[in-house]
């Protein structure tokens, strides 16, 4: 199964984390966590990411240059803020971000 | 002309785990429902029932505004900031969860269910500093008024938010006729009962059915059968 791969940016660890291991508890779903915006960087470039989300500790500025970075290298890709820092938002922010892909 | 959307008790999202029952307005968790995403700023309205001596484990949030208000029984917060509380009806909690914070949330009764909303907004600042405030407002309740329980004011009445929004609640006998006047333009209100029979601008409304209201300075509550009423006015845009 084609897995849809999923970026998470945030400052916070545990919450990094925690994001990642939600997203990881759907078989369809690959998530990845990083840290700042430079790691965001290094991540793209390896992974074609189909949705990208910004978490907490991410600047506005920063949620604008890497969306500019991120959709001149892939197009298609879907950069969106995730509120909430948990399971309660989390899936209906990636299954609308997918539904409106 | 004002527009309305109109969520009736019976079509909410329903997630039951045993020793938690929620009933959820929007989309939330494992309901996904693409036309119940959001009410302008209002992103989550649960009305859950935690079993006794139950509750969540800790567990993360951030840059959401999250209010708090019992309907009975006690609730029992502990967060990564140091605080630890009861809430009871009468009181109502916020959490500003701005870069993160941690948190339990536990029925503090053995054998009594806990039932509270669960509301979480929009903030409409990011990453600010987390923190935490509750209050009761038991005391100030006056019959067949409104009384303000939340405001983006430090030192308005009630608690205080990072979102232009304004709570108010009121218990009103039946045959009584109220009104609310929006405080901000652009804003609309999401009327929810929480218990008895009103009409809302003429929509019926019964216990646990949500009306929300939009591009109108005022709305009228007709009362039917005794009600209390939680008014929720957000800004309609993000």
């Amino acid at each position: 199964m084609k897995k849809t791969e999923i970026l998470i940016i945030g400052t916070h660890p545990d919450i990094v984390k925690t994001i990642v291991r939600l997203i990881n508890n759907r078989e369809d779903w690959n998530g990845t966590g990083v840290l700042s915006a430079a790691e965001a960087i290094n991540a793209f470039e390896a992974t074609p990411f189909t949705v990208v989300l910004f978490g907490g500790g991410i600047t506005e500025q920063e949620e604008q240059e890497l969306t500019t970075h991120f959709t001149a290298r892939h197009a298609s890709v879907i950069c969106i803020r995730h509120y909430g820092g948990g399971s309660g938002l989390l899936y209906g922010e990636i299954q609308q971000a997918l539904l409106s892909n | 002309m004002a527009q309305s959307v109109l969520h009736t008790a019976a079509s909410r999202g329903v997630a039951d785990h045993g020793w938690l029952k929620s009933y959820q307005t929007f989309s939330f968790s494992g309901y996904f429902n693409p036309e119940r995403m959001r009410f302008g700023a209002l992103r989550v309205l649960n009305d859950d029932i935690v079993a006794g001596s139950k509750g969540f484990g800790d567990h993360p949030h951030d840059n959401m505004e999250i209010i708090s208000i019992p309907l009975s029984g006690e609730l029992k917060h502990q967060d990564s900031m140091g605080n630890a509380a009861v809430i009871r009806e009468g009181e109502i909690q916020v959490m500003s969860a701005g870069t993160g914070i941690y948190h339990t949330e536990y029925n503090n009764l053995p054998q009594e269910p806990a039932c509270f909303l669960q509301i979480w907004l929009f903030p409409n600042q990011r990453n600010v500093t987390p923190r935490y405030h509750q209050l009761s407002y038991k005391e100030l309740a006056v019959p067949n008024q409104w009384q303000q329980l939340l405001s983006p004011n430090p030192n308005d009445e009630g608690v205080w938010i990072y979102q232009d929004a304004w709570f108010n609640k009121g218990v009103f006998d039946a045959g009584t006729t109220t009104s609310y006047t929006l405080k901000k333009p652009g804003n609309g209100v999401y009327v929810f009962v929480i218990d008895g029979e009103v009409e809302v601008n003429n929509q019926p409304l019964h216990a646990r059915d949500g009306l929300g209201i939009w591009d109108t300075d005022a709305i009228t509550v007709n009362i039917s059968s005794k009600a209390d009423i939680l008014l929720m006015e957000v800004p309609m845009t993000l």
